[in-house]
């Protein structure tokens, strides 16, 4: 029985990661207590989830293995109280450093679809156990290859930039706005890349959170430019769902044909 | 000796006595609430551009140990991103205690910090508020600089913020 939730809530969570294009497909997400911080002895402590609402754990807890956090001097560092809940984990996080910290869940993997026995399997994990983790009598075998990131930003201080240097890999933001200096009424203009180079023509979608006390989702989206460039103007204070989604054929694994790339962020728009 | 001293005193002011100067009254209103703390208060004045000329008063929790003080001074969120993120606290001359309800003078002088030498324009004084588990506020009132004649200003809070005088003097 374990085993079957542990499975469920990790194809949930691949699920989410591997779809994020479907409408219906849940949400991954991290939310921080806060995102502008001031004083040396700073804090935060952050929500991981997979869910339905925003922001709402109402489905999965994230996968904290997959966290990566870069401070403002560009070192990582770790992450405390590490916790994984039924619905959402959760960890605090010390900000002693002067400006922007990134903190991300970076997923990199395979994700294969099979028949045995006539009967639909799924499975998930590095490409290199796929050769031991599907049987040897598995049929229709189709292998995706998947690079998400799904991210969120804190400051103390100002603003800084040591900490959003892309790494090159999957879908990237770059920011041209700082992601912590969003304002109501405000335009903020990102950059998408994926392999470290500029994304054009890809949808860009911006959800306010709050989702359970409206009707709508009431989703505002953009397109990148053929620099990879977008913008959003924020129509309101509020925790921001960004999502951006992207299929190609650079797999490095041989035997996915197809490539799955998701970027999400969460940023917080301050009110004037 | 006594009677010569303000003579004595007349004359060495005398050239900074010219000088322009602003008088500011902040009033912090008095609340009926069930838990009051003093609120944090930021004054500063911004060119058109919004960049700022001046910080003049940051009032905040210095007395708490460990600086704590400075973890609530975000929620001045106007003066945090002008420039309260930018700053060293203590700042002297221009931060300290916060204050109880009242009025509050505060006096300037051109070429004097924490004012400095404005250039001539058109500027914006900015008084911020934020009280914790309490509301925040932000009233701006435009000036230009220097007066030509004795100027009287004012602007009016609806919450946590009362009156506001701003006077300047050629």
């Amino acid at each position: 029985m374990m085993k079957h939730a542990f499975v469920r809530a990790a194809l949930g969570a691949a699920l989410a990661l591997a779809l994020p294009m479907a409408a219906q497909a849940h949400k991954m997400w991290m939310v921080p207590s806060a995102t502008v911080v001031s004083g040396d002895d700073a804090w935060v402590t952050v929500d991981a989830a997979v869910s339905n609402e925003l922001y709402y754990p109402d489905h999965f807890p994230a996968q904290l293995d997959q966290l990566v956090i870069t401070a403002p001097d560009g070192s990582t560092v770790q992450a405390e109280n590490e916790n994984k809940g039924k619905y959402r984990s959760t960890f605090d996080l010390a900000v002693p450093q002067k400006g922007t910290y990134r903190i991300a869940l970076v997923n990199q993997g395979v994700f294969a679809t099979y028949e045995l026995d006539g009967q639909k399997k799924r499975w998930r994990g590095n490409a290199t156990d796929l050769k031991a983790g599907l049987p040897a009598n598995a049929k229709n075998v189709e292998v995706n290859e998947m690079a998400s990131r799904v991210e969120t930003f804190v400051t103390q201080g100002s603003p800084s930039t040591g900490a959003l240097k892309p790494t090159g890999k999957g879908m990237e933001l770059v920011p041209v706005t700082a992601p912590n200096d969003l304002v109501s009424g405000e335009k903020a203009t990102f950059q998408l890349l994926v392999d470290g180079k500029p994304a054009a023509d890809v949808k860009v979608v911006a959800i306010d959170g709050g989702t359970r006390y409206r009707n709508a989702q009431d989703e505002m989206d953009t397109t990148t430019d053929k620099d990879g460039k977008f913008s959003f103007t924020w129509p309101a204070a509020g925790m921001y769902w960004v999502n951006a989604s992207a299929e190609d054929k650079k797999t490095s694994t041989k035997e996915a044909k197809q490539r799955r790339l998701g970027y999400t962020a969460t940023l917080e728009v301050l009110p004037q | 000796m006594r009677r010569l001293l303000p003579f004595a005193f007349c004359l060495t002011v005398a050239a900074p006595a010219f000088a322009a100067d602003m008088n500011l009254t902040v009033e912090i209103p008095e609340l009926k609430v069930a838990e009051y703390h003093r609120p944090y208060v930021a004054v500063w004045i911004e060119r058109e551009d919004h960049t700022v000329a001046a910080n003049l008063a940051v009032w905040y929790d210095v007395r708490k140990k460990d600086g704590e003080g400075t973890k609530w001074l975000k929620d001045m969120r106007q003066w945090w991103r002008r420039t309260g993120r930018d700053q060293t606290m203590p700042i002297d001359g221009v931060s300290g205690a916060t204050r109880p309800a009242g009025q509050h003078q505060l006096r300037f002088t051109d070429g004097k910090p924490p004012l400095g030498t404005l250039a001539p324009g058109h500027y914006e004084i900015v008084v911020e508020a934020a009280r914790e588990v309490g509301g925040h506020e932000t009233q701006r009132i435009a000036f230009d600089w220097p007066a030509k004649a004795s100027t009287h200003l004012s602007a009016k809070g609806s919450a946590e913020l009362g009156q506001i005088n701003l006077d300047l003097n050629p």
